[in-house]
């Protein structure tokens, strides 16, 4: 199965997301500029890295659901593909409308680069299959606007869909985000947004591994579909 | 024609630069200070031939669609009073 990395203009996670698919997973991993119109054919997985795409102008993210390929990655996902977003790529897919919520600047009004512990709240999506529910994780965030926002009602749903993956800690909430969310999945189950860097958590040398399960589940539901 | 597009966190969106602004003014003795909240001013020049009441409209969808996040943000629109024509300067000059 084949995987693609997104780089925007001021992506910086992309090689790390790229090392992981290719080096770790043994996968057919295509880095993808924002330009292409269209992404490689049999794409099953695609990830938006972290970093601050056109410098985050106007919103973090806000610019970046111009780039051309971003219309090839709604269509991909409305037909069930699955998207990571990591960090600057959580931001894009909602100010593209591909995630609900908005971000907003941390609490502390500092750029957090930290691990932090992380609760699998659902295990029932594509990405969080091989963690236990309620595991805690260590993995983690480097951010200036983590600060999850929703409103009432889709917070609600959030919660009563059980499509909130993941939470930080009550106590180790480093952005002060609604509810401790630190990951989404939309309706379809299919898209995944997340500001935590489970692309730096895959090896123990590197103060974790719980990432790599993530992108394991990932891997193995988009396979089972493809028979 | 010059417009102005004010961007505000909604009331009751916690607003962190706009407390550490607040907290910097009573540093400085403005002991009279109770909140600040920080937004932003997106300047827009549009066609002159616009039409004010179309230029308001389009000014509000733009807002709505890119230079305000609705779930965070509230805006509100201003029109800049056109500077008086160049062409008519003072006379004698070319």
């Amino acid at each position: 199965m084949k995987v693609a990395v997104i780089t925007f203009p001021g992506s910086n996670c992309d090689s790390d997301a790229i090392s992981v698919m290719r080096v770790m997973l043994g996968l057919d991993t295509k880095a993808v500029w924002h330009k292409e119109a269209r992404l490689p054919d049999q794409v099953r997985l695609v990830i938006i890295p972290g970093g601050f795409s056109y410098g985050d102008a106007l919103r973090s993210g806000a610019i970046a659901r111009f780039s051309p390929i971003m219309a090839d990655i709604k269509r991909f996902a409305d037909a069930g593909g699955l998207v990571i977003g990591i960090c600057n790529g959580f931001q894009i897919l909602l100010e593209s409308g591909l995630l609900p919520g908005a971000m907003l600047q941390n609490a502390s009004q500092k750029f957090v680069c930290r691990m932090v512990q992380v609760e699998a709240v659902s295990n029932t999506t594509p990405f969080t299959s091989d963690y236990q529910r309620h595991e805690w994780l260590r993995i983690p965030v480097a951010h200036h606007e983590g600060r999850y926002h929703a409103d009432e009602e889709t917070y609600r749903q959030l919660q009563r869909d059980d499509r909130i993956a993941f939470r930080y800690g009550c106590r180790d909430n480093p952005n002060g985000s609604l509810g401790d969310v630190a990951g989404i999945v939309n309706a379809q189950r299919n898209v995944l947004g997340m500001m935590p860097h489970p692309e730096r958590a895959v090896e123990s040398l590197l103060g974790s591994d719980d990432g790599l399960r993530l992108f394991r589940s990932a891997v193995r539901f988009a396979k089972s579909r493809e028979g | 024609m010059q417009a102005k597009v004010l961007v505000t966190l909604r009331a009751g969106v916690l607003d962190p630069a706009g407390e550490a602004v607040a907290d910097g003014l009573r540093q400085l003795g403005f002991d009279e200070v109770r909140s600040v909240r920080v937004g932003k001013v997106i300047e827009v020049e549009l066609d002159d031939e616009i039409d004010a009441s179309l230029a308001k409209e389009r000014l509000g969808q733009m807002a709505g669609q890119l230079l305000a996040n609705l779930v965070i943000e509230d805006y509100d629109i201003e029109f800049v009073e056109s500077p008086p024509d160049k062409d008519a300067g003072p006379s004698g000059c070319a």
